[in-house]
């Protein structure tokens, strides 16, 4: 599998969680995604490419401009698996902190 | 205040911190990390052993309702400082998962609060990603599991 597809690899890096956060607002050109960044445009490009490789964007024409979109059906599979570890660990904690607590006046 | 459990897991890196913020004093956070039968309660686990030393090794043990075991974790203690620091590695016994090592770092914020940073160092960037994934594949197992237990009782 190439790694670059990866779901969880894509939202990993700052710069693509960033593009993710601009385009859930609103469908954005290529362009205008670009200017929200002091990065070079074609390393703008090459985050894009990555995220729709992956799904989590998805393009539409309009017109001749081309406009990346959120794919919220991916989204949701990336929030679950990150979402699961986090909240393995936030149970355990909360159970820690209630068990815990008990112990408080003893 | 809510007290949320904080996952960072930057890209290509072999590392996560789990950070966590407790309302509970900092010597009672430790207690709940040195003394085996509170160990026990809040991880759901048997504990066979729990050295809380530098040098010192543990051992835990998880059985299902039926008493079989399902999973034997273990490692030593690299490193123990009372109510500041454990260091330690973990390692799954009879699973292809890699040793893994860990900084616990406990801090006291006010007398009734602390907090833990855990920062977890595997051995490869897709080993990480792979214990990442893990509680969700798990969870879907767990929910495939549940209907096969609902089905059977059907038939």
């Amino acid at each position: 599998m190439n790694l670059r597809r990866d779901v969880f690899q894509a939202i990993a890096d700052p710069t693509r969680r960033a593009i993710i956060l601009l385009v859930a607002s609103q469908s954005m050109t290529a362009g205008a995604i670009a200017a929200n960044f002091d990065t070079a445009r074609p390393t703008v490009s090459k985050h894009l490419q990555i995220l729709t490789e992956c799904e989590l964007l998805q393009q539409q024409p309009n017109g001749r401009e081309m406009y990346y979109h959120i794919n919220p059906e991916k989204m949701n599979e990336i929030a679950d698996f990150i979402e699961a570890f986090r909240k393995l660990w936030d149970d355990r904690f909360n159970k820690l902190e209630s068990i815990m607590k008990k112990y408080k006046n003893s | 205040m809510e007290r949320k459990t904080k996952i960072q897991a930057e890209d290509g890196k072999q590392e996560l911190t789990i950070t966590r913020e407790f309302d509970l004093p900092l010597a009672l956070l430790f207690r709940a990390y040195v003394e085996p039968e509170i160990v026990e309660q809040w991880m759901g686990t048997k504990v066979l052993k729990l050295e809380n030393k530098k040098h010192g090794s543990w051992q835990f043990q998880t059985s299902d309702a039926q008493g079989n075991v399902l999973l034997r974790s273990g490692g030593v203690i690299h490193d123990f400082v009372p109510d500041s620091r454990i260091v330690r590695t973990f390692e799954m016994e009879n699973t292809p998962f890699d040793v893994q090592l860990e900084f616990l770092d406990f801090e006291k914020l006010t007398d009734d609060t602390c907090k833990l940073t855990m920062h977890v160092v595997y051995k490869s960037v897709a080993m990480r990603d792979q214990m990442l994934k893990l509680p969700f594949s798990q969870g879907i197992n767990m929910a495939h599991n549940r209907l096969q237990n609902v089905v059977s009782k059907l038939i």
